[in-house]
Formats: C-alpha cells, sequence, structure tokens
C-alpha cells in the first residue's frame, strides 16, 4: 500500500466547526436544490441523522453515504467518476452511495473546473484521500468503541469488522464516533490491483433523471417570482452600443424593463476567462421568455464602431498578457489575404534544432503542403443562461461555468459585493467544451439582477450564443519535408498562425524524431474573440501534423504506421533536443494497440483506411478510420481507437467520452465552419451552421484502452484533435485527393 | 391573450397566453415542466420534441394556438416510472454525456417505434435526423432504439 500523508488539500478535511465536538446532524442549505442522483425509493430509506466526515463526504446513521462531487458537470460523467474514486477507498457498496453537487466553495473543494481534461488528473489523490481518511477514522472509532487495536480492524463495503470477537457494525452505528476523530495525519490508499470500484463500469449517476428529463441545467433553474431577460449585442464585432430606445418595447405585453449594464469597472485586473468582445449590452426584462424574445426583435438599438484598443489579461498561468483588438469591420476573405502574406514572411522561430537551412538547401527534394481551419463556434446545445438574484450585498447565482471561481472577482468588483456574499449553484451544462469557461454572461445576469430589484434568468438565443462567441481562431499551417538522394527524410519546417493566435506546439512529435528541425510561428490582430475550444490549438494543429505525415510517408513509400513508429524509435532511443514534451514509448504504444486491433493491412475492397495519432492533455490517442463512398460522398464506416490515458476509471464512460470526441471531430473536419462577413458572423443558427447529424456519424466506433497502472489523465479533449488527420487521411484514399483546407465537404445542403 | 385548454399527459392544463406562443415555452415558462428543451427556435435541432397524438413535432415552432384539442405528451409524460421501452433502452447504454439534447432524442425515438415498430437502420436514421447532439452520442442512440424494439 502506499501511505500519503493528507496535508494536500488539507482544508478539505478539516470538518466545519459547528461539528468538530461530536456528531451533529448538518444542514446544509443548498441540498434541497441539488439533484439527487437516485429517485427516494431507490436509495432505500433516509437516514435520520448525517455525519459529515469531511467536505466530501457525510455518513447517515443507516450506513447511506452521501459523496459531493467537487467540479462542475458538462456532460464528462464526473458525477459518477469522482464519487467513484471516493468509494474506492472509503470502501463502500456502490448502491449506498447518493451524488450531490457541491455548491462552489473553494475553500473546501479547491480548484473547482472542467476544463483541460484535468478533472480526474487533478482530484485522483484527494479524493482518494477523502475516502480513505473517512475509512480510517471509521476504523479508528471502532477500535475505540471494542476497546481493540485499530490494527485489526478491517472493513468491507460499509462493513467493519474485528475478527478476533467476531464483531462487526456497519458505517452507520460508527458514524457518529468517526465524526469526533480528529482527521488522521496519514493514510494509506490501496493498490490498484486491490481496487474493487475503479477500473469497473458504473453507470452515469443522473441516467434516469437524464431519461425522465428532470430540471438539472442552468436553463432549467426556476425560482418564485423570477423575471426572465435577454440582451441585445452589437450585430458585429467591431461594434459597440450608441443609444437605445427602450420606449420601443417597454409598452410592450409582458415587458417589465430594458436596461443598460457595462460588465467591467474600470482598474479591475480580467483573468483571460473575462474575454468579452460586448462588454455592453441592453437588456430586456419581462415576464416570460415568448414575450421578451418578441421585445429584442422590436427593440430599436443604434451601434456605433469600437476603436482599437489594448488590454491586459491575466493568463491561465498567472502570467498578464497584452492582447490588441484592432478598429474595424472584419471579413473571412481578407483573413484569407492578411494569412497568406504573413505565412509568406518569415515567423517567429521558437524551435530550431540541427541545420535545417543546409538540409533544405542541399536536400534532392522538398515537398511543400499548406492546411487551414476556419473559426468554429462551439454551438453546445444548451444555450449560454444564468440565474442571478441580488439582494443588497448579497448575490445567488445559478450558473453554467466550467470554473466558477474565475467569475468571483469580476462580479464581485462589478456589482461591489464582497466576495464572501457571492453563493454560486453549479448547474449541469448542456455542453460546455471550452465556451463556458467565459463567464461574461454571468456578470450581465448578476447587473441585470441589481438594475431591475428582482430574482432574473437570462437566456441567449440561439442566435445570441451562436453570434456572440468566444471562436476556436481560424489557423493555417505550411509544412516542409526535404529529402536526400535516398530519399530519407532529412529536415521538416513547420511555419503556422493564426487570427488571432498560432495554434503551434514547438516541442510536440515529430519534434525530437528529426535531426534538422524548424518551428516558426505567427499572428494577426483581431477583434473577434476567441478562446478554448475541445483541445485548444491541437484540434488544428493535431489534423495538419497527421495529414503531413502521411504525406511523408507515401513519398518515402513507408507504411503509415511504420513510417510513425521509426521516428517515435529514434526519438525514444536517442531523442534530438531536450524539451520534447511526450514520452515516445507510450505514443507508440497506441500505435501498435490500434495497428493490431483494426487488422491494418487486412485490407478489404472498397473499404479505405486512413491512421492518426497524437498527444495532448497527458493522453495518448490513435485512430484507424475505414471509410467508404457512397453516391461519391464518404461514409465513416468505422473507427478504431487506441486510447493511453493511464488508469481507466469508469470504462464503459471513458468509451463514451471518445466515441463522442469521434463524431464531434468527424462533424467539424467535414462541416466546422463560422465565417465573417463585415464583422457580421455570417451563420446564426442550425439551418445553416452545418453539425453532424446522425446518418453521418460512425457507423462504428471500437474503443481500446493501454492497460497500465500509470495515474490516470483526462479524456475530455485527447480523441479529438488526431480525428480530423484520420478524416484526411481516409478521405485521400478513398477519393485520391488530399484535404488541406477544413471543412474537408464545403457548403453541402442544410437539412431539418 | 387568450385562454386555451390543452391535454398534457394526460391532464387538463390551461393557459392563458398569446396564441403565437410556442408549445415549447407554455410547457416551460407557464406549466412549469422544463423536461422539454429549448435549442434553437427554429425546428433544426429536436431539443424540443413533444408528441401531438403520439407524432414527434419540434414545439418551438407549434404555436399553443394550433393545438387545439390534440393530446400533448412530454418527456415528463411519456411513461409514469421512466420505464418506458426508450427509457430504459437509453439506461441501458448509458446514452447521455452533457444529456441536454436527450429528452428531445427520446421523444423522437419513442414516436418512431409507436409508427415503426421494427425500423431498419435507415428508418432510425431518417427518425433520428431532425435530433443533434453536440456530444457525439449517436451511435449509442442507434443503439438504444434498437434494444427499445425488443423492449417493446
Ligand atoms: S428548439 Fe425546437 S428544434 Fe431546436
Ligand atoms: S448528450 Fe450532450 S448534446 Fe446530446
Amino acid at each position: 500500500m502506499s501511505i500519503i500523508k493528507t496535508s494536500i488539500g488539507r482544508r478539505s478535511f478539516l470538518k466545519s466547526s459547528a461539528i468538530a465536538g461530536g456528531g451533529m446532524m448538518l444542514g446544509f442549505s443548498w441540498l434541497a436544490s441539488c439533484q439527487s442522483s437516485k429517485t427516494k425509493e431507490e436509495i432505500l430509506a433516509m437516514p435520520k441523522e448525517w455525519f459529515e466526515m469531511n467536505s466530501y463526504l457525510k455518513i447517515g446513521d443507516n450506513g447511506v453515504v452521501t459523496m459531493f462531487t467537487p467540479n462542475p458537470e458538462f456532460g464528462q460523467n464526473i458525477r459518477t467518476s469522482m464519487p467513484m474514486l471516493i468509494a474506492e477507498e472509503l470502501d463502500i457498496d456502490w448502491k449506498k452511495v447518493i451524488v450531490e453537487q457541491a455548491p462552489y466553495h473553494a475553500e473546501n473543494y479547491g480548484f473547482q473546473l472542467s476544463g483541460g481534461s484535468l478533472g480526474i488528473k487533478n482530484r485522483w489523490e484527494p479524493l482518494r484521500m477523502a475516502g480513505a481518511t473517512a475509512r480510517q477514522m471509521l476504523c479508528e472509532a471502532a477500535a475505540q468503541v471494542w476497546e481493540v487495536p485499530v490494527e485489526e480492524i478491517t472493513t468491507n463495503e460499509g462493513i467493519l469488522h474485528h475478527k478476533k470477537s467476531g464483531k462487526s457494525a456497519g458505517y452507520g452505528e460508527m458514524a457518529s464516533a468517526a465524526a469526533a476523530i480528529p482527521v488522521p495525519e496519514e493514510v494509506q490508499l490501496k493498490e490498484v490491483k486491490d481496487f474493487k470500484i475503479i477500473g469497473k463500469s458504473h453507470k452515469n449517476v443522473d441516467g434516469k433523471s437524464i431519461v425522465t428529463g428532470k430540471p438539472m441545467f442552468g436553463i432549467d433553474y426556476h425560482k418564485e417570482g423570477m423575471l426572465i431577460a435577454m440582451i441585445a449585442h452589437p450585430p458585429a464585432f467591431g461594434m459597440t452600443l450608441k443609444s437605445v430606445d427602450a420606449a420601443s418595447v417597454k409598452s410592450m405585453p409582458g415587458i417589465k424593463d430594458v436596461v443598460t449594464i457595462k460588465c467591467y469597472k474600470e482598474g479591475v485586473q480580467k483573468p483571460i476567462t473575462d474575454t468579452n468582445a460586448f462588454p455592453e449590452v441592453v437588456a430586456i426584462v419581462g415576464n416570460s421568455t415568448w414575450e421578451v424574445m418578441q421585445a429584442k426583435k422590436q427593440l430599436k438599438v443604434e451601434w456605433k464602431p469600437t476603436p482599437a484598443k489594448s488590454e491586459k489579461f491575466r493568463g491561465f498561468r498567472g502570467d498578464i498578457e497584452t492582447i490588441n483588438t484592432p478598429a474595424g469591420l472584419e471579413s473571412s476573405d481578407k483573413h484569407k489575404s492578411q494569412m497568406a502574406a504573413l505565412a509568406a514572411k518569415p515567423g517567429k522561430v521558437v524551435r530550431k534544432d540541427g541545420k535545417p537551412e543546409a538540409a533544405f538547401k542541399n536536400a534532392a527534394k522538398v515537398i511543400e503542403r499548406s492546411y487551414s481551419a476556419p473559426f468554429l463556434a462551439h454551438n453546445c446545445m444548451e444555450p449560454i443562461n444564468t440565474f442571478a438574484h441580488v439582494q443588497g450585498d448579497k448575490v445567488q447565482i445559478a450558473t453554467t461555468q466550467q470554473a466558477p471561481s474565475l467569475i468571483v472577482p469580476t462580479l464581485s468588483a462589478s456589482l461591489g459585493i464582497p466576495a464572501e456574499n457571492i453563493e454560486i449553484e453549479m448547474m449541469r451544462m448542456g455542453g460546455g467544451f471550452g465556451r463556458r469557461a467565459y463567464g461574461h454572461y454571468a456578470i450581465e445576469a448578476a447587473l441585470i439582477s441589481k438594475e431591475v430589484g428582482a430574482p432574473i434568468k437570462l437566456i441567449y438565443t440561439r442566435e445570441d450564443d451562436m453570434t456572440n462567441g468566444i471562436y476556436r481562431p481560424t489557423y493555417q499551417a505550411t509544412y516542409r519535408a526535404a529529402f536526400d538522394e535516398d530519399n530519407n527524410l532529412t529536415a521538416l519546417h513547420i511555419k503556422a498562425g493564426g487570427i488571432p493566435e498560432s495554434p503551434l506546439f514547438a516541442n510536440r512529435f515529430p519534434a525530437g524524431a528529426i535531426d534538422n528541425y524548424l518551428a516558426e510561428e505567427w499572428a494577426i490582430d483581431s477583434n473577434i474573440t476567441i478562446g478554448a475550444f475541445r483541445a485548444p490549438r491541437s484540434n488544428f494543429i493535431a489534423g495538419a501534423e497527421q495529414s503531413f505525415l502521411d504525406e511523408i510517408a507515401e513519398e518515402m513509400g513507408k507504411d503509415p504506421i511504420e513510417f510513425r513508429l521509426e521516428l517515435l524509435k529514434r526519438a525514444k532511443e536517442n531523442p534530438v533536443g531536450e524539451e520534447n514534451d511526450y514520452d515516445a514509448e507510450r505514443y507508440a504504444g497506441v500505435l501498435e494497440l490500434v495497428r493490431e486491433k483494426s487488422g491494418w493491412g487486412r485490407n478489404q475492397a472498397n473499404v479505405h483506411r486512413g491512421v492518426s495519432a497524437y498527444f495532448c492533455h497527458s493522453t495518448y490517442a490513435a485512430h484507424v478510420m475505414d471509410m467508404t463512398l457512397e453516391d461519391d460522398k464518404p461514409v465513416v464506416r468505422k473507427v478504431t481507437t487506441a486510447i493511453d490515458c493511464g488508469i481507466v476509471v469508469n470504462p464503459d464512460a471513458a468509451v463514451n467520452m471518445a466515441e463522442g470526441a469521434i463524431t464531434d471531430g468527424v462533424g467539424n473536419a467535414f462541416f466546422g465552419e463560422l465565417t465573417f462577413k463585415d464583422g457580421v458572423p455570417t451563420k446564426k443558427n442550425f439551418d445553416t451552421y452545418r453539425m453532424i447529424r446522425m446518418s453521418e456519424a460512425p457507423k462504428e466506433i471500437d474503443v481500446h484502452f493501454v492497460q497500465n497502472e500509470i495515474k490516470p489523465t483526462g479524456m475530455g479533449e485527447p480523441p479529438f484533435p488526431p480525428i480530423f488527420g484520420a478524416v484526411a487521411n481516409a478521405m485521400y484514399k478513398a477519393t485520391g485527393k488530399r484535404q488541406y483546407d477544413q471543412p474537408f465537404l464545403g457548403e453541402k445542403e442544410v437539412l431539418g | 391573450m387568450a385562454t386555451y385548454n390543452l391535454k398534457i399527459n394526460g391532464q387538463k392544463r390551461e393557459v392563458d397566453v398569446a396564441p403565437d406562443t410556442p408549445m415549447l415555452w407554455v410547457l416551460r415558462d407557464h406549466l412549469n415542466m422544463p423536461g422539454t428543451k429549448y435549442g434553437c427556435g427554429v425546428a433544426q435541432c429536436g431539443a424540443c420534441t413533444i408528441h401531438l397524438d403520439g407524432n414527434a413535432m419540434r414545439s418551438c415552432m407549434l404555436p399553443v394556438s394550433a393545438i387545439g384539442d390534440k393530446a400533448i405528451t412530454t418527456i415528463e409524460g411519456l411513461s409514469e416510472n421512466g420505464d418506458h421501452p426508450v427509457q430504459k433502452a437509453w439506461l441501458e447504454h448509458d446514452v447521455a454525456q452533457c444529456g441536454y439534447c436527450q429528452a428531445g432524442q427520446i421523444m423522437s425515438a419513442a414516436s418512431l417505434l409507436n409508427n415503426i415498430p421494427n425500423p431498419t437502420d435507415s428508418d432510425i436514421e431518417a427518425a433520428m435526423h431532425g435530433n443533434i447532439c453536440r456530444c457525439g452520442t449517436y451511435g449509442r442512440i442507434k443503439a438504444a432504439v434498437k434494444t427499445a424494439v425488443k423492449l417493446s
């Protein structure tokens, strides 16, 4: 067993002072509004009394355990997998577990983030520790009551045993005594081989609530007397509010108020998650959604151009970055020519190994290919929303945020309310994908509530959601490869950029595997707001890189998997440079596994195969895609996937994540595109923004995990980026045409 | 404003709303039945799917004045205990990710099975075409529809 000091996240293990003296019932005021994972019938009987062991769990006098899952849920199913970590070490029967969403509470729960595929990775030890400390306290309580040495106490699924005396008791019976035991300084965590819950598939604890339509999402939040609010934002990036004629709608049925709000206070340091193109908006408040929607259509607002500006933001790593937003109305056509111009000039060198210039000069042959991808909208199925109720110097918020703590300083400054008076309930999100890391809408909701003096729920229409985006940037990358007379690869050159950021990761594969390597980047400022989108930057560069490697392999007459494995062998045995950010052996591992599982090399008539692999967010993923052509249209018959994310906590849920990432990736590769004309997003709803539908999704997805005992890493993002390369490479085999510019299927008919 | 007497999930409900109010908002705002979801408002995503006399309809463009005496079924009333074959199949396949689209998916699937008890793959694809899932759960949805056929 591994002994772990409980000092990591120690605060979480401090019990609230109210119960430090003994086991008394806790009143969680927010409990009533949380969704219970199971219906009352299913959880047998509710206990009469609860005993808090730490902020993550409380035990009922009948042995039922409530677990508080710390991070917000947007579909990654951490509301199941996180409690599984606690339950494993607590040693409890999963059937006796109730899952509750913890509220936002930084002191008790640390950084409550859903993003960066970090959930399970960051909570792996703290949550198991929460379970293990509680188990230890139960053992000590039993030892005291039975007057036996604690070392002689064993547990089994919620029962404490003392073999020698034959005594046993349920956790519920000892919970009161255990809650009075001091939190242990050290605990033992289980060996991987002893896991009973981790590694076995457990069904989504919210499954029943979802299929019966229980209110659980942010948009479902309801409070008596609540009004509905919608905003009117500028129609184009590069514009701001000039004036509003509130009288134009104030007398319409159901309309209560029209107010103008300014999201940010001057002079307050903004985090990057305060990215917001339209900090000043008009809000229409009324009795019902439909009435407010009607008024929104009639509202007379005038807009004016915004001047250029330069703002400093605190980045994700705490560093201060400057973001320049030029004035003017931008268009995708102009973006293309701007990008082509910069791609033709030298970029900023971010990595150089060996003598790439000389290698290209002396090459017998050079191939050069350019790749591009458009802006993308997140299009979470649940449109943006937040409930807020400001009362005096307090505010109650129920919102869909991937990182609620990041909105607190801004809320506090903009409302003039102390941070400790901000109460945030984390609602289930109907998708996040990075969009809900940007919290402007919670600030808007709170300011609207303050202005109108009532509880309000702010809802974006789909059109608002799509046209007031924090988009995936548009990118471009040019790759060059040099070969000698014997057709050996001698050098690789990448120059990549985007609007407004570069997609390049200079230290990723194939860096480290090629003697002469040059990576350059560039960026063009824009007033179109961008941000995290499922595997930021990787979601473009992986596809470009994996397509180019496919062309190099073909140029060299090599099998594409064999070629990649040769490069990885080089990177493992004799790496070039010291900054390479990947483990070549694990990278090769997923390629070998996907080769085996896909039956690579066994060709079927009319089935065209493409391979792709990538490493990001600490997880390795490889895909083999089988494609057929039907009526000249590509059909994804099957995707075989190999993933190395270390220990797989909840296998079927992890498979679901991989299937989703693959399907989402195929959809974006085929159809995903947002363009701009004079600052106006040209697509506003799903009648023109093409999303993948069932008939276009892969017909079969076969996911395999590398079996190891490495600490788990994330699943939400890593399978997504490489799918773009698999699509491109399979399409080449199917059609004979290489794919360089996304979306690969261009403008197609839109179906409803 | 006008008064409408609606038959929803076997119960009589009275609402006083503007005649052009879509059924989606009548359910969500006026009857406190938020199981039916808003996704696009233009009949393109299927999140708002309900049944009108057993047939799938997009409630976001269906004005309350057009309902007449047709019976409405929503996700809340698809079954009494959440044990409609489609709901059971959804649980068996653990279909949901974020879950937001799933009420609409389930209502479309249940209507499909009302009309075609033994659907082929292309029947399923055609019936489910109007329901978008950004999380990409289409494979599980299709498998669950097939399981629901067996459970029906
Ligand atoms: S909300 Fe009705 S189809 Fe999208
Ligand atoms: S499960 Fe998230 S949109 Fe379908």
